[in-house]
């Protein structure tokens, strides 16, 4: 999948740093990412590995006087998002790319109703900005608060992000990156402050809207559970870099980064047998990473030219490639 | 029930009610319960289902409403402050989130301190000390620990730091009120596995709360399911994932995401989620789940079930299983 000529999104080698008091934080070590047109990607790691950053660097969210990006490419189309002018980003923000925040709770503004909010989105992102009537902005608002499965919609708008539960808070939240017709959705942690009732109903609903539309999308999670039902290829990302992509499928199946397993068999099963027992330690300091493969200090099978050499990606099959130097024989 | 001997603790007909300007939260809602000696006893339900306020009316936090919690045969129903000192010590509790349970302006080694101290522990400053490094030693954590504070270390870690303040009076009883849920699967499994190991090695006995049924199927030896304020099911654990029988029970199964084929053939299937859990202020008339039930009848909105026993040790509130 990964040659197939016209990938919609590339990131090529990105390093992401953020300048603070002590020095310099690495976080993005160079990351290299692809979705295809119409493809569900799923993007897991533990807390702190960097998923959010990428995703805001895509976005160019990112603030950038303590944030620096001194390498790296992120081609939409062909294109460098990190080159683009204001105008282009604008458009590219407005037509192309959006995004699903984690808590749905900051993400909106507390003292506006979501009609407000809802409807400046739709202003956005309507193309003829001002001569838009009224009534219709309000007609697309209703009608997207209806495509999320909201009930009630009018009474929705009038109310203010306080009063309506986390569930329907996230509903608009996805609303609002509906009102355009997206290209790429990228979803960080749509469901992780949610019930798992709530939760799995946000989750079914992206997967239906995603087939719906046939945008592609970007799910991230730190459960590995989340993303197995919801996309077509997964990438596990330890401390700002991939270490392993296959097919989710796959992934489950094999896992063959020593962190990919032990993540796989930390997670507490339905089946029951008890808890895998962990993995040792916890995500390195960026602010001093560990040279080489930044996994070697937590890796069971480290070994020594782990420790001073950084692992490209070995392909182990036609889809599945694993960053790590277990599998060096496999090129 | 009182008269079941291995029983560590039992609570009975537990309602706690808070009175706010909006009207009366049942927060808990006539619950009964017992937690044997030396199991974990896992409590399970969706956020706002009252959990938590169950635990820490157990704990003494709260005065509860109406009812009775019995310890060891003592009825120890009356508020924290008139509990006496050798109960506290007996029962303690772990908090959800390490990161505002613990006070950011103590260092570890004050924050462990002051458990000893007050329960009078430890005899000299020399033996608080070794007791401090026994405490870290106990939970991983290297001795240099001590003079860091909590901001300087990570989130798992400061579980493990809440997990030693709970287990330096040498309690009988700890609550575990969300232990790991704001933190990542590997430290998990790390931190359960610590639990499950000083819970043989203590003889401990556990009140786990949850809302993370495939967590719950690998700690709990018997589990209930809470909504709204009112328990729907209590059963062994194996049997409970094996046959789970109310519908909420149902829908929760089903709403787990899992990581394996064969997890997934556990699942009860044709059931969806729908709905959210309503405001405990406005409780709906008959049974609270009524209007997310997909097995709903006309005698649900009118009339309460009662608990019944279906099989051994498994007993539903629901009137698919009155008769």
């Amino acid at each position: 999948m990964n040659f197939m000529p016209n990938p919609l999104l590339e990131i090529k080698d990105l390093h992401v740093w953020f300048k603070v008091f002590e020095g310099i934080l690495k976080v993005l070590d160079g990351v290299n990412f692809t979705v295809q047109p119409g493809e569900k990607v799923g993007l897991v790691g533990e807390m702190g590995c960097g998923k959010t950053t990428t995703m805001k660097a895509i976005m160019r969210l990112l603030p950038m006087p303590p944030a620096i990006i001194p390498k790296g490419e992120i081609l939409f189309k062909g294109k460098d998002i990190l080159k683009m002018g204001q105008v282009k980003l604008r458009q590219i923000r407005k037509k192309e790319i959006s995004m699903i925040f984690q808590d749905p709770t900051a993400a909106l503004n507390p003292v506006f109703t979501v009609g407000t909010q809802l409807q400046d989105a739709v202003r956005f992102a309507e193309k003829s900005g001002k001569n838009t009537e009224k009534e219709d902005i309000r007609t697309r608002a209703i009608q997207v608060l209806k495509e999320v499965s909201l009930p009630d919609p009018e009474r929705v708008l009038q109310n203010y992000p306080i009063q309506l539960s986390g569930g329907m808070r996230q509903r608009v939240c996805i609303s609002m990156a509906l009102v355009s017709t997206n290209e790429l959705l990228i979803a960080d942690e749509p469901g992780t402050s949610l019930d798992v009732t709530i939760k799995d109903q946000i989750l079914r609903l992206l997967k239906e809207l995603g087939e719906k539309r046939d945008t592609s999308i970007i799910l991230i999670s730190h459960a590995l559970g989340a993303v197995r039902g919801m996309t077509d290829r997964l990438y596990v990302m330890y401390a700002g870099s991939m270490v392993e992509v296959a097919k989710t499928k796959d992934l489950f199946a094999h896992p063959l980064h020593p962190y990919s397993q032990g993540l796989l068999a930390a997670t507490p099963r339905l089946t029951g047998g008890g808890i895998g027992e962990g993995i040792d330690g916890r995500i390195p300091e960026y602010i001093n990473p560990p040279k080489g493969c930044r996994f070697h200090p937590r890796c069971k099978d480290a070994m020594p030219v782990c420790k001073d050499k950084k692992p490209p990606f070995f392909k182990v099959d036609e889809n599945h490639e694993v960053a790590c130097f277990l599998f060096q024989n496999c090129r | 029930m009182i008269t079941l001997t291995n029983n560590i603790l039992t609570v009975e007909q537990l309602k706690k009610y808070f009175f706010t300007y909006q009207g009366i939260v049942k927060a808990v809602d006539r619950i009964s319960f017992s937690v044997e000696e030396g199991e974990t006893f896992g409590l399970v339900g969706e956020s706002g289902s009252g959990k938590s306020t169950v635990a820490y009316t157990v704990v003494g936090m709260y005065r509860p409403t109406e009812g009775k919690i019995v310890y060891r045969g003592k009825d120890i129903s009356q508020e924290s402050k008139k509990r006496p000192h050798t109960l506290k010590k007996e029962i303690q509790i772990a908090f959800q989130d390490p990161g505002t349970s613990l006070n950011p302006a103590m260092n570890i080694k004050q924050i462990l301190e002051l458990p000893l101290k007050v329960h009078n522990i430890s005899k000299n400053h020399k033996d608080c000390i070794d007791k401090i490094k026994e405490l870290l030693k106990m939970v991983q954590l290297p001795v240099s620990y001590m003079y860091k504070y909590p901001s300087m270390i990570g989130g798992g870690e400061k579980q493990m730091v809440a997990i030693a303040r709970a287990l330096a009076t040498n309690p009988s009883f700890v609550l575990l009120d969300e232990p790991t849920s704001a933190l990542d699967v590997s430290v998990q499994a790390k931190i359960i596995n610590m639990l499950i190991r000083f819970q043989k090695e203590f003889s401990l006995s556990y009140l786990f709360i949850t809302h993370d049924l495939s967590l719950m199927r690998n700690v709990a030896s018997r589990v209930a399911i809470m909504y709204l304020g009112k328990i729907c099911e209590i059963a062994p654990t194996s049997e409970f994932f094996k046959n789970p029988l109310h519908p909420y029970t149902q829908m929760l199964l089903s709403s787990i995401s899992v990581i394996s084929d064969e997890e997934e053939a556990l699942k009860p299937r044709k059931i969806i989620s729908t709905g959210e859990i309503p405001s405990p202020v406005n409780v709906p008339p008959g049974c609270s789940f009524h209007l997310r039930c997909p097995k709903k009848m006309d005698i649900c909105s009118q009339e309460d079930p009662v608990m019944v026993e279906v099989s051994k040790e498994h007993t539903v509130r629901c009137h698919l299983y009155t008769k």
